[in-house]
């Protein structure tokens, strides 16, 4: 609690670069409040145009898969190759696939 | 022409000045963050001086560039106020400075951006959305360190209280000011004075600061009379220019 006491929390900044595209993670930064967090992600993520929209998140509310979890969590998905689109031929008018 | 000339370095000069003082802290800031967003507002004046000065220039008489105008002036012929050269003291210096020119500076913008002068009026309807993300970023720090901790608004009001002095001359205008106020082209500043010190007031009242009460101000700056500080701020601006004339890089 000490250490919380004198340290901003940690965020998460999510910034979308264009209308339409989705919000994507650039990185994270320390601020006091929510406000503060969206103005500093402003000030060093966003000050060379790289975006239109900024979302943020307090890192503590983040819950992530434990690497130990990897074996179980995504190897049984390896073998699989009949889940990827590989088997269509695909028209060349359809992009990004 | 001359009058013309001068007003626009009278305006000018304020945000070249700002931008070194802040500039001063690039790597400094109390955090990363903060270090990245003072140094970022000293870019956006730079910029908006840089436009002035390209105007003052190609209306110059005297075949200036841009560079001899922010690099090869005597203290005398700088025109900004005394606020802007004060020292960054503390970070409560640094952001009580910046509140005390910003809400200035966005009303000062307002009307500029509807000169008839059309350089001037671009660069104002430019600059405005700099200028209004500013005032935003010092209200907020100067609401924040006041309703703080106890230090924090000692500090806070420490800062307050002591560049109080230079807010009035601001307001101050001098006869390049009058007569370009005169002419239409220029902003009669006194328009918004009252206005100034109510917003001013509200801010400092959310941060449950104390508005300073001192009716004792200071001017000068703005007719080349400045303060012990500024000789520094210049010599470090100027030095490059004085040591190799012309370089570029």
């Amino acid at each position: 609690m000490e250490n919380t006491k004198k340290n901003w929390p940690l965020w998460e900044i999510f910034v979308r670069s264009k209308n339409g595209l989705e919000h994507r993670h650039f990185g994270s930064l320390h601020a006091a409040d929510a406000e503060m967090a969206l103005e500093n992600a402003r000030d060093v993520y966003t000050r060379r145009n790289e975006g239109v929209s900024i979302w943020v998140v307090e890192s503590k509310h983040i819950t992530a898969s434990n690497p130990a979890d990897n074996g179980e969590l995504f190897e049984p998905a390896q073998d699989k190759v009949y889940r990827h689109p590989t088997f269509y031929d695909l028209p060349d008018e359809v992009k990004h696939m | 022409m001359k009058n013309l000339y001068n007003y626009i370095l009278t305006i000018a000069d304020n945000s070249l000045i700002l931008a070194q003082r802040l500039g001063e802290l690039c790597g400094h800031g109390p955090n990363l963050e903060t270090d990245i967003a003072l140094t970022n507002i000293a870019l956006d004046l730079l910029g908006q001086t840089r436009s002035y000065y390209q105007y003052a220039a190609k209306i110059s008489d005297e075949n200036k560039t841009e560079d001899d105008i922010a690099f090869l002036r005597i203290e005398r012929e700088y025109k900004n106020c005394l606020l802007v050269e004060q020292p960054n003291t503390h970070f409560g210096y640094v952001i009580g400075r910046q509140l005390l020119f910003d809400v200035y500076h966005f009303m000062f913008m307002e009307k500029l951006q509807n000169s008839p002068d059309e350089t001037l009026a671009a660069i104002a309807k430019k600059g405005i959305k700099e200028v209004s993300y500013h005032k935003r970023f010092s209200s907020d720090w100067v609401k924040r360190l006041g309703d703080g901790t106890e230090e924090s608004n000692a500090k806070m009001q420490e800062a307050i209280d002591d560049l109080w002095r230079f807010t009035d001359e601001l307001f101050f205008m001098t006869e390049a000011e009058t007569t370009m106020a005169k002419e239409g082209i220029g902003v009669d500043v006194s328009t918004f004075k009252e206005k100034y010190y109510e917003e001013v007031s509200e801010v400092l009242k959310e941060a449950t600061l104390k508005v300073p009460e001192n009716k004792y101000f200071t001017k000068g700056g703005k007719e080349g009379v400045h303060t012990e500080h500024m000789g520094y701020i210049l010599a470090e601006l100027q030095y490059m220019q004085r040591t190799y004339p012309n370089m570029q890089w």
